[in-house]
């Protein structure tokens, strides 16, 4: 038996009538030890009998690839292959993809596209032979630079934004870049992989095992129920491990011909090309506003890239057409085909880098009418969905900004720039909103009640956002089990097909199949207690219905109840609006000698109904804002503009926001439910604190020095440059 | 990484012969060396490890200091002479790297690490500094982090160490054991090379030539500042810096050494700079006189146009602080 849901409408909040207590809780990760004393093992980390190991090679330029010294290289001590196989991957595949991306070694689109596997005995005379193998290209660089190419797409219109503009009270019309960006997790990706006749196992560092199975078997061409993935410890993915990559390819087809079993772990510098990055953006916003600073137009008009065939384009306006109330819109992206490394989901596609330059440009608005800009927000606030008419599940974007101003004494803030400086230093605070959309998959889980405890079994994925601990309390909180009766198995396709982590939906996708998985088990357990499952209340291991009370070990007599699981995201994800909400607000100051800029304090105020563990959903949020640093003021791929390649392709040169750079982060979440998100009542944490975080920085820097920065990151040179 | 024999030299002289009349390079931290050996930018058929010679010794000499060769970054910026006597040192070491990177790097491999211009770092790029002749792809490239002081036409790579600036304003020496064992003391300005059309030769070294130790004069100034502008607040090379040791007497600079991060293809030093400056009175005037000359011969290559600005106002803040 399974229990379906489809999510067309409101939900119960039964979850607040049970009585374990542990939901929500900030419960310790149960992966917490294994992870930070070793002994959790990652794709690359634990070997099968006689592996070899594999060394991608990158194109060096483009067009037709030519090898010029293969057999000297295959001759070489310890080398066991030179392989170029067609099926071999050109880039990461896109999230969601389910089918193989673009094939082939004989072709670069990009410099940096994997075009050869080396393989040898050992990782280091794999990695030498494949820095030996000499590749020719014959072809000229295609457009590399947005702004060479005739660009696809037209934005969606409504009234007349020219007129609305013409007619303003203050209008507003501005030029926002963001560079390319990368995701950076810590583990590299990686995979090692073997066959046992004509099925095969492979280890991977991945987010959605579901898909991605069918990637790996549509790239191999080979059935996907012959492929079993195994992911259950993944160092960070941030989008960047939504699809297929070209490791677990080039792996698979390696040892296949070898007959061995084969690990292909990429070089960081490869990292940056064959995955996705965030695209570059060039925002165009428009504002039209009445003397009130009300908005009677927007334009946000975004010119974004990709490689050709790639069906992703960064959805930069994705929030903008539900944020703010404004009749006349002028809201869309085109994007260029450039042979550049492609480009896909990294955190918050869209909102990172829409909502961002947006919220910058709304603190312009609130300058040039003359308003707090927390005020302008406010005044702004749709009743319903703008552009689609639809109505929101919850808006906390008031309750956000409000309480969020309180916490962070936004109160005591001088209304003009330059109004505080210590020593060289200009003091300033900014603020902006967070938007984030709100989206259900699908799942499946199962859970198998035994005498001993509860076994959870999804093939979801824990990127180290806290899945095995939040499916846990889940669990646990249902069935009425302390955390440390269930046991959640994860990462492994023989298991329930969960909704993988990507999009900020895996916890209220899976956590809700783990919920229903559940529920199945109550039911069972309220006949075995000759009551209504309604009426059941399980605890500590005991059920309890009126005045009976039994040890749920005895009801099982032995034997064990299994649950399943499924849900679906319907009509209440199609019909509502649903979206995650927040304020940001940050305190930064700018040295008036170097233009550096040092954030001293930040907090986020953040609504996403149900929070089902306040400890990972911090942290969460504190990775995103340190990502928000990291847009704002450091982070920068840099293309060159000859060829577009990635010059800065290491941890030295691509600059993340290191500690230093990362002051004390404070995170208030607002108690919420969201009886349209499911059963659970619980939205997406994973990427709110990143949307809009960026803002609060760059709009400080203006109300610290009377800078504006309209081109991320706010580097010292591009502060200087307006302090001269 | 390419096969290399690897010696772990029992002294100095046998150190320097295993190095010498072969593609060799000594090991001490690695922290540069072991990173560029990964990616075949660097290749040496010998790696010869110094880091158990003894060579890590920081020694009173005199009214100054002998730093070994080998003594580490961490110890040395901890070191309470040179905190008390040679604060620009500590604080230029404490500006580089991070604290991991300073426990393993040494005195003598922070002054010979290698230049972080990307091309240099790529192998399917050319540049002249790995394999001479290649040519340079960083002119017409990418460029903001490049040097605008001292360049050629073949090379316009930065020299990316904090210490090695805070040394050339202390006048320090280094010295060198040659291979045929006769002692050597160079200048920080006769040591390092311009790249001219040579580039991969960045100092006076030759094959076998061991560093042994730097030697550090009296200081001759109590107001020392290091002063570094990076892109994040840890953890970066030098968008420019400034070393500034300077004595004032009866209001006036008695003496002025700066030294500059940042902006040179060597840790840069201008004579020019230093003697306008000193027998002044400090003033602003001064002050923009002296950036005029130190930044008048100054070629930028567009993404590096910044630096000039950038640098204007640093030595104003510097000198202004110096000079109190």
């Amino acid at each position: 038996m399974t229990l379906d849901l489809k999510v067309d409408g409101q939900s119960e909040d039964r979850a607040e009538t049970y009585a374990q207590g542990i939901l929500g809780t900030p419960e310790d990760r149960p992966d917490g030890h294994a992870k930070v004393s070793g002994a959790a093992t990652y794709a690359a980390d634990d070997l099968p009998e006689g592996c070899v190991f594999g060394m991608l090679v990158r194109a060096p330029g483009h067009g037709g690839v030519t090898v010029l010294n293969e057999d000297e290289v295959r001759g070489t001590a310890g080398v066991l292959a030179v392989i170029r196989d067609p099926r071999m991957i050109r880039n990461a595949a896109q999230g969601t993809a389910n089918a193989a991306p673009v094939q082939g070694v004989d072709q670069a689109d990009y410099i940096g596209q994997p075009v050869a596997l080396v393989v040898a005995e050992t990782a280091e005379a794999a990695q030498h032979a494949a820095q030996s193998l000499r590749l020719r290209t014959d072809g000229e660089a295609g457009p590399v630079n947005p702004d060479d190419v005739e660009a696809e797409g037209e934005p969606d219109t409504m009234g007349d934004l020219d007129a609305a503009m013409a007619d303003a009270a203050h209008a507003l019309d501005v030029v926002y870049t963001t560079p390319s960006m990368t995701s950076a997790p810590m583990e590299p990706h990686a995979a090692v992989a073997w066959w046992e006749g004509d099925r095969l196992t492979v280890r991977s560092a991945l987010q959605m095992l579901k898909y991605n199975r069918n990637e790996l078997a549509d790239s191999l061409g080979i059935d996907p129920e012959h492929v079993r993935l195994l992911a259950p410890f993944v160092g960070g993915g941030f989008g960047s491990k939504l699809g297929i990559s070209a490791d677990a390819v080039a792996a698979a087809i390696a040892a296949q011909e070898l007959g061995r079993p084969v690990r292909v772990v990429q070089h960081r510098r490869q990292v940056f090309e064959t995955v996705t990055r965030r695209s570059e953006t060039r925002q165009r916003i428009r504002l039209a506003a009445d003397d009130r600073g009300r908005l009677t137009g927007i334009g946000h008009e975004s010119l974004v890239s990709n490689l050709p065939d790639e069906a992703f384009s960064e959805p930069v306006s994705q929030a903008t057409y539900f944020a703010y109330a404004g009749a006349h819109r002028v809201i869309g992206e085109r994007l260029a085909r450039l042979n550049r490394p492609a480009s896909g989901s990294v955190r918050a596609p869209g909102e990172a880098v829409g909502v961002t330059t947006f919220e910058c440009a709304m603190d312009e608005l609130a300058s040039e009418v003359g308003i707090d800009p927390v005020e302008l927000r406010l005044r702004n606030i749709p009743d319903k969905d703008p552009h689609s008419g639809l109505p929101f599940s919850s808006h906390t974007l008031a309750r956000s900004l409000n309480e969020g101003a309180a916490r962070f004494g936004w109160a005591d803030r001088p209304s003009s720039p330059r109004a505080r400086r210590e020593g060289e230093w200009w003091i300033g605070t900014g603020m902006a909103a967070a938007f984030r959309v709100n989206m259900m998959l699908e799942a499946e889980a199962r859970i198998t009640l035994t005498p001993d405890g509860a076994v959870v079994e999804t093939d979801m994925t824990d990127i180290g956002t806290g899945t095995y601990a939040i499916l846990t309390q889940i669990a646990g909180e249902a069935l009425g089990l302390p955390v440390d009766r269930v046991d959640v198995r994860l990462g492994d396709t023989t298991y329930p097909p969960g909704s993988g982590s990507g999009g900020s939906f895996g916890a209220a996708t899976t956590g809700n199949a783990v919920w229903l998985a559940a529920q199945e088990i109550r039911q069972a357990i309220a006949q075995r207690m000759n009551c209504a499952e309604s009426d059941l209340t399980l605890k500590d291991g005991t059920a309890i219905c009126g005045n009976t009370s039994r040890a749920v070990v005895e009801l099982l007599d032995g034997a064990s109840l299994e649950g399943h699981g499924h849900v679906t995201g319907g009509k209440a994800f199609q019909d509502v609006r649903q979206s995650t909400f927040g304020a940001h607000f940050a305190e930064v100051a700018v040295s008036d000698v170097t233009g550096e800029v040092r954030v001293r304090r930040m907090h986020g105020t953040f609504g996403a109904g149900r929070i089902l563990n306040e400890k990972t959903a911090r942290s969460q949020c504190h990775g995103g804002m340190t990502w928000g640093i990291g847009m704002a003021l450091t982070e920068n791929m840099v293309h060159d503009r000859r060829d577009g390649h990635i010059v800065n392709r290491d941890f030295a040169e691509y600059h993340m926001a290191v500690n230093a750079d990362v002051p004390p982060l404070d995170v208030h979440f607002l108690d919420e439910r969201d009886p349209w998100a499911g059963p659970l009542q619980a939205k997406g944490i994973g990427e709110l604190g990143i949307c809009g975080a960026g803002a609060a920085v760059i709009n400080a820097i203006h109300h610290a020095c009377g800078v504006r920065v309209r081109d991320l990151p706010a580097t010292p040179d591009r502060v200087l440059a307006g302090l001269e | 990484m390419r096969p290399f024999d690897y010696i772990r030299a029992e002294d100095p002289a046998a150190a320097r012969s295993a190095a010498a009349g072969s593609n060799a390079a000594f090991l001490s931290g690695g922290t540069n060396l072991l990173d560029l050996m990964k990616l075949e930018v660097m290749a040496p058929d010998t790696v010869v490890d110094i880091s158990r010679l003894g060579l890590d010794a920081i020694e009173d000499d005199g009214d100054g200091l002998r730093i070994g060769a080998t003594a580490t970054n961490s110890d040395l910026a901890a070191d309470m002479r040179v905190r008390k006597h040679w604060p620009v040192l500590s604080r230029a070491l404490l500006a580089g790297a991070s604290g991991q990177l300073r426990n393993k790097a040494t005195t003598g491999g922070n002054l010979l690490q290698r230049t972080r211009c990307p091309y240099f770092y790529d192998t399917d790029t050319p540049c002249n500094k790995r394999t001479p002749g290649e040519g340079c792809s960083a002119i017409g490239g990418e460029t903001r982090n490049h040097a605008i002081l001292g360049t050629s036409d073949h090379c316009i790579a930065l020299h990316p160490s904090d210490m090695a600036v805070a040394l050339r304003a202390l006048d320090t020496t280094v010295e060198v054991e040659a291979a045929d064992g006769t002692s050597k003391s160079y200048e920080m300005d006769d040591f390092y090379r311009l790249p001219g059309d040579t580039p991969h030769r960045e100092t006076v070294l030759e094959a076998g030539d061991l560093i042994t130790g730097v030697r550090l004069p009296a200081p001759k100034g109590d107001r020392q500042i290091y002063r570094k502008v990076r892109d994040r607040a840890s953890y970066a090379f030098a968008l420019v810096s400034v070393a500034a040791v300077i004595r004032m007497e009866n209001g006036r600079i008695a003496h002025a050494a700066l030294a500059f991060g940042g902006l040179g293809t060597k840790p840069w030093r201008d004579p020019d700079f230093d003697t306008l400056l000193t027998g002044e009175a400090p003033s602003r005037a001064l002050f923009d006189e002296a950036a005029d000359v130190l930044l008048g011969r100054a070629v930028s290559h567009g993404g590096d146009d910044f630096k000039i600005p950038m640098a204007r106002r640093v030595l104003r803040a510097v000198l202004e602080e110096a000079t109190q």
